[in-house]
């Protein structure tokens, strides 16, 4: 379904991702784990075409969203949704106009209709009553969900996560973890989240890909990625302060 | 040698540095241009978006009246008592009032209304544009599939063209009056002698070219707010560095395109 083919991406003449190669399958949830900084999120915007690669490819459905003009990729955006590390909601905006959003803009749908449609999907997040509240009024975790509402108003094929329970308190984090299990599994959608909280990975994933020093270093299920034998992958999982990721870079203290 | 070794790496530093800060300035000449191409062709392309550009008028228009009306008085008040005082000696007052109202007319409430706006409206949208730009609300907006350009950039343009024009002629007024207060209470010009003074040498022409200024003036602040704006990185510090370098780059844009209009309406007229 979503394919990064060798690439290649620099900010600021400093490579982030060196020929990264990842498949996601159809219909299952990818989590990619890494260090914070290693280009999680960047790999992620490379799926939606928010950031484009300076080598290689992205297909979607086989095609290579990198080289498509903004309006088609703009067709191409109405696949995905995506929730944002810091839920990224409009503070201008109502929570109704925040998640009904793309309904206002694109759908052909009456003033009732579309506020139907939100309360069911606040529904879906565990939230209601809450529609003429602006932003600035939630809480942490009520605006990850409300972002996640937002995510699924247009019951996308595709759900990307960045960092979905960092900023949360643990409660609200195993909350959230579950939420976006079961709507993965109800929507049946294809998710891939990016973390470094290796709860959460284990709770949403299917399959696990370990992103280290611009590339993927191992992929597997749950199970594989906590027996795995690569010390890089182990150190990571177990939260070690000493092995060869930290080794020689002065970072244990 | 080690002079001359000095010195030339002195020349070829400053070299250097010239050739970056020449891209740098080209490169930012050249953004602001590709989003005054983006805005304008948003303007009949995407679909209007009446709410927002409202909103927009209010916020630049209507709520700048009460600073426009003050700064706009007090400057008609100065410059009549500032003319007053060579052209009393002269038993030339009654001219202070086609001084005034030509000078508000076709120079200060223009430029007056701009650089207002431009520290109290274009600073304000830096600020809101870079803090969603910083907290990932505009890449959300991408994600929706919205254009950015279209949906922020595009309504404040159009309010903006509108408003300041509007502000202008507001200032214009409001300049007059404050030169009729004096010319009436101080210098002992009649009412009607002060009206006469105003209105004959005033022309069309005169007014029009303050507007004219003033949509410039308008254009100028807008894209350069909004690419601050947009292009804001490295958090709450790096909006508060667009937001000074809106404003500074504002009023120095706008005083070389008044400096420009000017010299071309002179031109023109002669």
């Amino acid at each position: 379904m979503i394919k990064l083919k060798d690439v290649s991406k620099s900010f600021n003449k400093q490579l982030i991702l060196k020929n990264l190669n990842l498949e996601v399958k159809k219909g299952e949830s990818l989590v990619i784990i890494g260090r914070s900084g290693c280009g999680k999120s960047v790999s992620l915007k490379h799926m939606i075409g928010l950031v484009r690669p300076d080598a290689g490819s992205v297909l979607v459905d086989g095609t290579d969203i990198s080289t498509l003009k903004s309006e088609e990729l703009d067709r191409m955006r109405l696949k995905f949704g995506m929730l944002f590390q810091g839920a990224a909601l409009f503070d201008s905006l109502t929570v109704l106009e925040n998640v009904g959003f793309q309904l206002f803009e694109y759908a052909d749908m009456a003033f009732v209709q579309i506020k139907r449609r939100v309360s069911e999907c606040l529904g879906m997040v565990g939230l209601q009553g809450i529609e003429n509240m602006k932003p600035a009024a939630l809480s942490g975790g009520m605006k990850k969900r409300v972002g996640l509402a937002r995510a699924i108003i247009m019951s996308p094929e595709i759900i990307l996560f960045d960092e979905p329970t960092t900023g949360v308190d643990p409660v609200t984090g195993d909350v959230i973890n579950k939420l976006i299990r079961h709507l993965h599994n109800t929507l049946k959608t294809t998710s891939i989240t990016v973390t470094h909280d290796m709860k959460s990975a284990y709770q949403i994933a299917d399959r696990i890909a370990m992103l280290y020093d611009k590339q993927i270093i191992g992929i597997g299920t749950p199970d594989e990625i906590k027996n795995s034998k690569n010390p890089i992958v182990k150190q990571f999982i177990n939260g070690d302060a000493e092995g060869p990721i930290t080794q020689g870079n002065g970072s244990r203290f | 040698m080690r002079i001359k070794r000095l010195i030339k790496i002195f020349v070829q530093k400053t070299l250097i540095s010239a050739k970056t800060w020449l891209e740098d300035c080209f490169k930012y000449i050249g953004g602001l241009f590709i989003l005054l191409a983006q805005t304008v062709v948003g303007i009949f392309s995407a679909r209007p978006r009446k709410r927002q550009v409202l909103e927009q008028m209010n916020k630049i228009g209507v709520a700048s009246f009460p600073i426009v009306f003050l700064i706009s008085f007090f400057t008609g008040i100065v410059l009549a008592l500032q003319s007053a005082y060579q052209l009393t000696q002269m038993s030339a007052e009654m001219y202070i009032a086609s001084l005034v109202a030509l000078s508000i007319t076709r120079e200060l409430a223009p430029v007056l209304t701009a650089l207002i706006v431009a520290g109290r409206c274009g600073a304000a949208i830096t600020a809101e544009l870079g803090t969603m730009k910083v907290t990932e609300q505009i890449e959300a907006l991408e994600t929706l599939s919205a254009n950015p350009v279209e949906y922020l950039v595009t309504p404040r343009f159009i309010a903006m063209i509108i408003m300041v024009p509007l502000l202008t002629v507001y200032a214009d007024f409001f300049g007059i009056a404050g030169g009729y207060l004096i010319g009436i209470s101080k210098l002992h010009i009649t009412h009607s002698m002060y009206m006469k003074m105003t209105w004959d040498p005033l022309s069309v022409k005169d007014v029009m070219t303050g507007l004219i200024k003033s949509v410039s003036f308008a254009a100028i602040i807008c894209i350069i707010s909004c690419y601050e704006g947009i292009n804001s990185q490295g958090g709450a510090e790096g909006v508060g560095r667009s937001t000074t370098s809106s404003v500074v780059r504002s009023f120095i844009l706008i005083i070389i395109a008044d400096c420009f209009f000017t010299g071309l309406f002179y031109f023109v007229a002669h």
